[in-house]
């Protein structure tokens, strides 16, 4: 079958995506799997130093191989010894690893003292991309360098003019939109390379592999920037897609765009435990709706030596090296310590993921980036408080569940605030989970209401 | 009749309070920040700014008790307020260090009984560019602010207040020429242009930092000129060098060349209206180069 090609939103900055670009995303699960979260995304792990970059694009590829095609204007020329076929666990690594967490609490036996323990749990996925062929000089178009690496065949293309470039894409199977040619024709202008890959089908078998493998790609330019504008052209609505950005100095953000917080640190009603990739994908949108549907959210931000609560272990130093963390000393490949809560290490690597959602409208120009010295940490985290549901015999047990009901309400206030849910749907929904009701109170005596008289005056 | 009367009173006060720009710039700066911080979710401790402000302050009234000038708390207000605008950092320490130098340079770089550098500025590139702690955030403001801004802005200029409105928009113009000039050679749709003219960091330096009448040329045509230069040098550096925080780069390296500009345009210094004073008396400033601006 001759190639033919689409572009598509599935890649969100690199793109030429076949026409049938099925996004595997398996969201964010708190104790079960399987729920689709944000659909339609792209996931990308961006290295950032000086002017060094080392960029691995998660590649969810499933449809038909031979239609696989993927093109991503690159700032430089590109070599074969610069690209890498990278570990697709690495980036579902990083992605647990600074995926929004949930985190629970047990109240205590109001009757009795005290200890504290939590849990938590969360994750997440993505991503499609595409690629191309030749012929060359007369169309204006150089293949700066052509080569196999893993299962891909990639070129390296300079172009003098865009029509040149069309041609090209176009002789070689891919049905370029109309449009591309404008932006094909801005890149050529700033001087930017296009990376080309495809699937070489005899190498893919050799790996035995049913998936596509990331590409990884080093270079040096002072450009900190990502390409989405080719990825919009043919878009369906709005694209998510997760920047995962590892630098030695601290945060990373959008300078073209405004970066902001996910909200964090709410409490929430707990039958959210088996709806958090609902809640999570609600609040998001009203967030983003907030600011007129688009944004750019920091989801995450800490430095990789540690975590609390983790949603995963940080990467290991070989993880991070893979990834393409140039700068970590020459140590005695110590490995990280695993368990629950890890003690900070000095890995010198900061993490920071960013959500952004958009669209061709709201987000016209290229991501821009900047490395700050924020190094503080911040995590999406949303807490749930298990009452205490045991039997309680004393006297306090009362205040105990008046406290716990009024929680309750402000929990499902603060959900209602964060999704826009309907808070009598909330209620019914707490109903029908059947977890996180609140306490029917009964007073001594039969009688209803509070008794903070008997205070006054005694109980007679 | 009376409502008439109580009117003109008040109009009569307002008109005074306003007849010093710095007083309207002190307003409209605060009010950025308090929407920075409530609308905008902007990470800003309070001990920041009392520490950038008391900074300011502090520093501004040493050098007048030395230089035997009398002290007017507004200028280094401004400088603080532009200072929390738009430098970030988890230290409360360059914070304060920032407030320093800004109002050391007043007193310390001179050129002809004139300061050379935009205090704020000044204290902003240097800071951060010496200390990673310390950053410019070009894309903390978004775009939405854009009205806000503009109102605020316009508002200044069709009341006259902004004594510099022709370097705000000269800048902005020349700037406005640039990106849409790029725009077009590359064949990009216009929304990127306007997408970068949005850039609420873009406006608040237009309208609240290069527009300081004290650092800015004396003459008109030396103000249009030397805004041509900031934005073209701002561009350069940003689509060139990739430097996002190019236009705020681009005044300290021009502002060297405001001496010369004069020079060649000379026309009369520039002095604040009115003098602070604790009574409601306005007071034309004195002699040459009494009082010293922020902004």
């Amino acid at each position: 079958m001759k190639l033919s090609h689409l572009l598509s939103s599935a890649f969100a900055f690199g793109f030429i995506a076949t026409a049938s670009s099925a996004n595997a995303f398996c969201g964010f699960y708190v104790a079960k799997a399987g729920t689709d979260l944000f659909n339609e995304s792209s996931k990308v792990a961006l290295v950032r130093d000086g002017d060094r970059t080392v960029i691995t694009m998660a590649n969810d590829y499933q449809g038909d191989l031979t239609e696989f095609a993927m093109v991503i204007p690159v700032p430089t020329a590109i070599k074969r010894e610069q690209v890498h076929i990278s570990d697709p666990a690495l980036l579902k690594h990083l992605d647990a690893y600074t995926a929004p967490r949930l985190v629970e609490y047990f109240d205590d036996d109001p009757c009795a003292p005290q200890v504290m323990y939590e849990a938590m749990r969360s994750s997440t996925d993505v991503v499609v991309m595409t690629g191309t062929r030749q012929r060359a000089k007369s169309l204006g178009v150089t293949i700066e360098d052509e080569f196999t690496v893993g299962e891909y065949d990639i070129q390296l293309l300079s172009a003098t003019q865009s029509d040149g470039l069309m041609t090209y894409l176009d002789e070689n199977g891919y049905q370029v939109p109309i449009g591309a040619n404008r932006i094909l024709g801005s890149y050529i202008k700033q001087d930017m390379k296009f990376f080309i890959a495809k699937v070489n089908l005899e190498e893919q078998s050799k790996t035995g592999n049913e998936y596509l493998r990331p590409i990884a790609v080093a270079f040096e330019s002072p450009k900190f920037m990502l390409p989405i504008r080719l990825g919009t052209l043919n878009a369906r609505g709005d694209q998510d897609l997760f920047v995962y950005a590892l630098t030695r100095e601290g945060q990373v953000e959008t300078t073209n765009y405004r970066t902001q917080k996910i909200p964090t640190g709410q409490e929430l009603p707990v039958y959210i435990k088996d709806n958090f990739p609902d809640f999570y994908k609600s609040m998001y949108a009203t967030s983003a709706k907030r600011d007129g549907g688009h944004g750019v959210f920091m989801e995450y931000a800490w430095d990789m030596g540690w975590c609390d609560p983790c949603a995963a272990d940080p990467l290991s130093r070989e993880e991070l090296q893979e990834l393409g963390v140039f700068w970590l000393p020459d140590s005695q490949n110590k490995p990280m310590p695993r368990g629950r809560r890890i003690m900070p290490q000095a890995q010198n690597v900061f993490v920071t993921r960013l959500h952004v959602r958009y669209d061709a409208k709201s987000f016209p120009e290229d991501l821009k980036f900047k490395t700050t010295g924020n190094k503080e940490n911040y995590q999406g985290r949303y807490v749930l408080r298990h009452a205490y549901e045991g039997e309680m015999k004393c006297e306090a047990a009362t205040d105990y569940k008046i406290a716990v009901n009024k929680r309750k309400d402000e929990e499902v206030k603060a959900l209602a605030n964060l999704t826009s849910w309907d808070r009598a749907e909330i209620w019914s929904d707490i109903e029908e989970a059947g977890v996180g009701k609140k306490f029917t109170i009964t007073y001594k005596g039969d009688d209803r209401g509070p008794t903070w008289w008997k205070d006054i005056w005694g109980d007679k | 009749m009376n409502i008439g009367v109580k009117t003109n009173a008040k109009g009569g006060r307002l008109r005074r309070l306003f007849a010093d720009p710095r007083n309207y710039q002190i307003s409209v700066l605060s009010s950025l920040i308090l929407l920075g911080l409530f609308r905008y979710g902007l990470h800003l401790p309070w001990w920041h700014v009392a520490g950038c402000v008391g900074a300011t302050l502090t520093t501004q009234f040493a050098a007048d008790k030395v230089i035997k000038r009398p002290f007017d708390p507004r200028s280094p207000l401004i400088s603080a307020l532009s200072l929390t605008l738009l430098l970030r950092t988890g230290s409360v320490t360059l914070s304060i260090a920032a407030g320093v130098i800004a109002i050391a340079s007043k007193y310390l770089i001179r050129w002809r009984g004139k300061h050379i550098f935009n205090p704020a500025n000044f204290g902003l590139v240097l800071l951060s560019l010496t200390f990673g702690a310390a950053w410019i955030s070009p894309g903390q403001w978004g775009q939405a602010t854009l009205f806000a801004l503009l109102l605020l802005a316009l508002g200044g200029v069709v009341t006259g207040k902004a004594k510099r409105w022709d370097v705000s928009l000269s800048l902005l113009g020349f700037y406005a020429a640039l990106v849409f000039g790029r725009a077009v050679w590359l064949g990009d749709p216009l929304a990127i242009p306007i997408h970068q003219m949005q850039s609420g960091a873009l406006l608040i330096f237009a309208f609240f930092m290069i527009s300081d009448p004290k650092t800015t040329p004396d003459s008109r045509f030396g103000r249009v000129l030397f805004a041509g230069l900031v934005a073209t040098v701002g561009f350069s550096i940003q689509f060139l060098l990739f430097n996002a925080a190019g236009i705020i780069l681009a005044l300290i390296l021009c502002a060297p060349l405001v001496p010369f500009i004069d020079h060649l345009f000379p026309s009369g210094r520039y002095q604040w209206p009115t003098q602070f004073s604790l009574s409601r008396k306005s007071v034309t400033g004195d002699s040459h180069e009494t009082l010293t601006p922020a902004e």
